[in-house]
């Protein structure tokens, strides 16, 4: 990402600081979005991975450090951060669904309260995003009365009706069995391959290897590395750090 | 001489219905004032200000900590004569149950808000709503039903607490029988009647509820299953 000119990043995050209480847990972080690109994020536990995406959000607020979304500024934009927020999609590890709305106004509820669409409209468009996650013939269900996985996929139709300019996902997978697991996976697949713009933060190797059009590294509050797949996952040099993280949690996961 | 308990009682039966209904109307009316501003106060304490939540707080604690017989003859007596001194007594016990209501129901609606997770208000700011919005739109909706249980509490206590209205002369259901009983001298009869209108007073207000619950139910959320004699 670095040879090409800057307009065409849609994404840009500038040396973004965080310090809660006395520990730090961004240090620093830069990196640039190129439009359909997956960036992957890897790294061990603690080191501010998921506070890096509630940043580009202004979820939580960074100490300093900014934040572009095409050629506006997210970060310290007062109000109109409702606005950015409807671009910017984000996808919880828990879910988050609505647990008092089914699956269908999950969907519905902000294009109705945020973006003013019409009932009619709303629920067309509703039922075409859960149609992408195939959860089409679940609509009328109550998130209790859905499976982990099944409720990731209506969180993620829930992003997609926005109709961000990028998602951002925390461990989507994280609370999930691994069948589950794999079910999400391909919904998420299925988004890159059709273009969707996406920052991933995962513990899933095999995700990052064939979706991934950039790996990054964080440890400590810091990028350590940098790569695409064929670097990270091929026969050259480099890369201990990453290398030694994946060996570390392939050991963990018993491949 | 021989008393006909049932041609007294068909004589005054009509008299005390009408106590049934302003007593009816008087709970209703406190209910309604509790809820209309027991909501907004609980929603305040939790996302208010320091200021707010401290005013809050100490209206919470004044309606709480003091007898309602008390809040009745300040309000009856000093209070409400500055503004109308002509004001109905029905008004003042009307008013001082719901303002005292709204203390105990800010409460319970409070628990009730902070018992919902706090991914609730963040994926509904991540979708671009504002705080009021997603207060009105996911926090309400949800913490309405996990408070109904508990705020099923408020409608015997402010039934029961209705029939002190006596003392200031409302003319509801202890107050007409007691009339009743002085005018015929019948006491245990008539007090065994205005108690079996309280009874079913609240079996039927019990029903409503119970039916309210079951109706705004969520499978898996809310309303799973209700016990009781109702």
């Amino acid at each position: 990402m670095s040879e090409k000119t800057t307009d065409d990043y849609i994404l840009r995050v500038e040396d973004i600081h965080k310090t809660y209480g006395d520990k730090e847990v961004l240090k620093g972080v830069s990196f640039n979005v190129r439009k359909g690109d997956t960036i992957v994020f890897i790294g061990p536990s603690g080191t501010g991975k998921s506070t890096l995406l509630r940043c580009i959000n202004q979820l939580t607020v960074p100490d300093s450090g900014r934040v572009w979304l095409h050629d506006e500024e997210v970060t310290n934009s007062g109000r109109k951060i409702n606005r950015f927020r409807q671009k910017i999609g984000m996808v919880f590890q828990n879910f988050y669904l609505f647990d008092h709305l089914t699956a269908i106004k999950n969907v519905e509820i902000a294009l109705l309260k945020v973006k003013g669409m019409s009932p009619e409209a709303a629920r067309e468009k509703a039922l075409c995003e859960l149609r992408q996650v195939g959860m089409e013939e679940y609509a009328d269900h109550y998130p209790a009365e859905l499976s982990g996985g099944q409720a990731q996929r209506v969180s993620i139709a829930r992003a997609l009706a926005m109709e961000p300019d990028v998602i951002l996902f925390d461990e989507p997978t994280s609370a999930l069995d691994p069948e589950l697991t794999r079910e999400v996976l391909e919904v998420m697949k299925k988004l890159a391959l059709e273009g969707m713009t996406m920052l991933v933060v995962t513990h899933e190797m095999g995700f990052a290897r064939s979706v991934a059009t950039e790996i990054v590294f964080m440890e400590s509050g810091v990028i350590q590395e940098t790569g695409t797949p064929a670097e990270v996952f091929g026969e050259g040099g480099g890369f201990e750090r990453i290398r030694s993280f994946m060996g570390q949690i392939g050991d963990l996961s018993g491949d | 001489m021989e008393i006909d308990l049932f041609s007294v009682i068909t004589e005054w039966l009509p008299y005390l219905l009408g106590g049934v209904v302003v007593t009816v109307g008087l709970v209703a009316s406190a209910l309604i004032i509790g809820a209309c501003l027991g909501l907004p106060m609980a929603i305040g304490q939790v996302y208010g200000s320091r200021p707010v939540k401290y005013v809050i707080g100490l209206y919470v604690w004044f309606f709480r900590g003091l007898p309602v017989l008390v809040l009745l003859f300040m309000f009856y007596f000093t209070i409400f004569p500055l503004l109308d001194p002509n004001i109905d007594a029905f008004v003042v016990g009307a008013v001082v149950l719901g303002l005292r209501g709204a203390a105990y129901q800010s409460q319970i609606f409070r628990g009730a808000i902070q018992s919902i997770s706090e991914g609730q208000m963040t994926a509904a700011r991540s979708l671009g709503m504002s705080r009021v919005m997603a207060i009105r739109t996911i926090i309400i909706p949800q913490a309405v039903r996990i408070a109904l249980p508990g705020w099923s509490n408020e409608y015997p206590n402010i039934l029961t607490d209705s029939a002190i209205c006596y003392a200031i002369g409302v003319a509801e259901l202890l107050t007409r029988t007691s009339q009743i009983v002085a005018q015929t001298y019948i006491t245990m009869p008539i007090y065994l009647l205005c108690a079996l209108m309280f009874i079913l007073l609240n079996l039927a207000g019990m029903r409503v509820i119970a039916y309210l619950e079951k109706r705004v139910a969520i499978p898996g959320f809310s309303g799973g299953s209700h016990t009781g004699i109702v």
